[in-house]
């Protein structure tokens, strides 16, 4: 009896040291939309079967203001139970505190990726999270219904609104009670900062914060911009699109209830599901463009990336997980099965990529009139930045003042939240 | 037990304090302790934590390296060059105003209707009827489900596409066309009240029921032998004598009502229409890099809540131990 309590103990305290040694129980975070979690877990799997570790998935509201508020109080008070955590692209500069320097693990592979996407996590010479996929929105039609009210797709968004306008009457008058023009993210949060980018920027009305850290958003042609979009609430868009998120939009577009949306490529998989309404009748193209001096096609980069906690007790199996989770083998999965952006340049013109998601390799367009949201000038001080613009725009779209009201107000606000420098 | 022998204690002291009731009293202090040691930790600590990181330049980034700063946060000022004095801080800010307006607000309609409700439904309950029991149970389900589910649900019952209320509206031909519930900024306040006073309501009649259960019968069929009309019998029996028991009831959800946090930011979390006073502390602590300035809101929030609190128990005249005036 004594002898194999003896025996338990010491076989137990072995596997103990070994465990630490080599086999790690990770956890890591992620909100992702739609499928995404499902995704997650089948390459993690595989992760498993390759280290012999275990990871757990910590699901995470989708929102990402919400997910960013909970990390930045599990990071701040040094949670060691979350050891990896999916970062959004603007997150860098304000938690690069708290995440391990992947430069050294990653210097074999860091040339793949898209320079200017690794320069947006990179903070002070420390490359503090490894790209998982890109993003950038297009604007997802409807062929069928172009074709059927013989229009072309809208290049500029004047062209976008009046299209919308009468498809929506036509197919009203005939019935579809509950078609809309065109559905985007309205809600006040993050998603509504990178619309408006997008409309502004479009509008050549600069990019809120210019990457000098001067201020420019009050200008005319920005305010144009948001004004027309204002316009759209009621009429083209569902007065509900004040609270939607992407996964609202997708919701009434789906269902077949819109004929233009404004969306990020994990849609396009989704809209193509068996469960779809709108499986094969629909395409994607840039965004619209404005009017006036400077204006182009814009599309806000978003994209997720992969991060360890520096308070992981397991920083080397963290790592490889992360490295894991941004590998090539992953990404081209991913671009697969999810219709997710990758960021390794190589893969837009992979065969299996094209084969599987036509889309992917056209998405290069988009990606190079891809803009970044400040983020990088503003520093620690984005979020409050982001959300004093967000609020203005949600104003401007409540029908709460003007365009050019509430930028002037918004520009006196950050004006003096920059104070002696962002 | 521990009340029992307290009782007599504070209700009437007798003049001349006997060995055995100083015994009692000093027992009674020692069963307190426990309880006392437990709010200190987990209620005053974090309470005195906050206030002191409101008179500092805290930052989540580094909480431990906060500097003292005095009243800043609060209020300070600078003169321009041109001789004009400029003033910043919470005591003038306009969207920290706002927001204790809309908790005042949202606190004064939501706890009336849920006052006159909860009587109403708490007047049902004390009726006799067959099912009692299963209507009793049946009726503290919404209270029952988290906050965080319940929103949710009504989250989706509110969707101006999906929404089963505006399918309903539209049916029924109450509504001419879908309503945005969350999303306008005339409708977002009332949205949050529906779905608080549908929560809270069981609560408040459960409370007052109890109040109900203690006025004695035969007041009534005294009242009902001299032809009172019923009334009347409400305005001058039931509600003079079921008041104690409403004032503590309120003064609960008074306090529920000023720290509304968790509706508010499932169902319209960024609308100022709706932002309340625990809504944008959260969201200056941990959204942006303003660790000491929500401290400082957290702080101004305790203090109203607590001025509130005191005028309420001193202009109603509420007492604790279930005696009236």
């Amino acid at each position: 009896m004594k002898m194999n309590t003896l025996l338990v103990g010491l076989l137990t305290s072995v596997t103990l040291v070994m465990g630490t040694a080599q086999a790690a129980e990770l956890s890591m975070v992620s909100g992702d939309t739609g499928t995404g979690l499902e995704f997650l877990r089948g390459q993690l799997d595989k992760f498993e079967a390759d280290t012999g570790n275990t990871v757990t998935i910590v699901p995470m509201p989708s929102s990402t203001s919400d997910q960013f508020g909970q990390y930045r109080l599990w990071l701040a008070a040094g949670n060691a139970d979350i050891d990896v955590y999916q970062t959004d692209v603007i997150w860098a500069p304000q938690l690069a505190e708290q995440f391990l320097d992947l430069t050294d693990a990653a210097k074999d592979v860091v040339g793949e990726h898209f320079p200017s996407i690794i320069e947006s996590q990179t903070v002070d010479g420390r490359l503090v999270a490894m790209p998982a996929f890109t993003d950038a929105p297009a604007l997802y039609y409807r062929k069928d219904l172009l074709e059927k009210h013989n229009k072309t797709v809208p290049t500029t968004w004047d062209e976008m609104t009046a299209t919308a306008q009468e498809i929506m009457d036509a197919e009203r008058a005939a019935g579809a009670a509950d078609m809309y023009g065109f559905v985007f993210q309205g809600n006040a949060y993050e998603g509504l900062t990178c619309d408006a980018l997008e409309w502004v920027v479009s509008n050549g009305g600069g990019q809120i914060v210019e990457a000098d850290g001067t201020i420019s958003i009050n200008n005319p042609q920005a305010a144009a911009a948001i004004d027309r979009a204002a316009s759209w609430i009621g009429t083209i868009s569902p007065e509900g699109n004040l609270a939607y998120q992407e996964e609202e939009s997708r919701g009434v577009w789906q269902l077949g209830n819109a004929v233009f949306m404004r969306n990020w490529p994990y849609a396009y998989q989704l809209g193509n599901g068996d469960d779809s309404a709108v499986k094969g009748l629909f395409d994607v193209a840039p965004l619209p463009k404005g009017d006036g001096e400077g204006a182009r096609s814009a599309a806000t980069l978003g994209g997720w990336n992969v991060a360890v906690s520096k308070y992981s007790p397991d920083p080397e199996e963290a790592i490889k997980l992360a490295m894991y989770l941004s590998s090539s083998e992953v990404q081209k999965e991913r671009a697969i099965m999810q219709s997710n952006l990758p960021t390794i340049v190589a893969l837009y013109d992979d065969a299996d990529v094209a084969a599987a998601q036509p889309i992917i390799p056209s998405w290069k367009e988009v990606f190079l009139n891809a803009v970044p949201r400040p983020s990088a000038p503003t520093k620690v001080k984005y979020n409050e930045v982001s959300s004093l613009f967000w609020s203005a725009v949600h104003e401007t779209l409540s029908g709460n003042g003007s365009a050019a009201e509430n930028l002037e107000v918004l520009e006196a606000d950050l004006t003096e939240l920059k104070g002696e420098g962002w | 037990m521990a009340s029992d022998a307290m009782a007599p204690i504070t209700l009437r002291a007798p003049k001349i304090i006997s060995e055995l009731s100083r015994q009692r009293l000093a027992a009674a202090r020692w069963f307190l302790l426990p309880m006392l040691a437990a709010l200190s930790v987990v209620a005053g600590w974090p309470l005195l934590r906050s206030i002191y990181f409101s008179f500092t330049d805290a930052s989540l980034t580094d909480l431990y390296g906060a500097e003292f700063i005095g009243f800043g946060n609060y209020l300070r000022w600078t003169t321009l060059a041109s001789g004009k004095t400029i003033y910043r801080g919470l005591l003038v800010d306009s969207a920290w105003w706002n927001a204790v307006w809309n908790t005042l607000r949202f606190a004064f309609w939501s706890v009336s209707f849920e006052a006159v409700l909860g009587m109403i439904v708490a007047l049902v309950l004390n009726a006799e009827f067959r099912g009692r029991g299963i209507v009793r149970a049946a009726i503290l389900i919404p209270w029952a489900i988290p906050t965080i589910v319940s929103a949710k649900i009504w989250a989706w019952m509110l969707n101006d596409q999906f929404g089963i209320l505006n399918d309903l509206g539209l049916r029924l031909g109450l509504l001419s066309q879908k309503v945005a519930w969350t999303a306008s900024a005339d409708t977002a306040m009332q949205a949050v009240l529906i779905v608080d006073i549908w929560k809270t309501t069981p609560f408040m009649a459960l409370l007052i029921l109890a109040g109900l259960q203690m006025v004695p019968k035969d007041i009534y069929e005294a009242a009902e032998l001299d032809g009172v009309h019923p009334v009347k019998q409400f305005f001058a029996i039931t509600l003079p004598l079921v008041r104690p028991a409403l004032m503590v009831a309120i003064i609960f959800r008074l306090l529920d009502a000023l720290r509304i946090f968790d509706l508010i930011y499932v169902l319209t979390p960024n609308s100022a229409a709706t932002k309340t006073m625990s809504v944008l502390a959260r969201e200056n602590l941990f959204d942006f890099d303003k660790f000491a300035y929500g401290s400082a809101m957290s702080t101004l929030l305790f203090l109203i809540i607590a001025v509130l609190t005191i005028l309420y128990i001193w202009l109603g005249q509420v007492r604790f131990d279930g005696g009236d005036r």
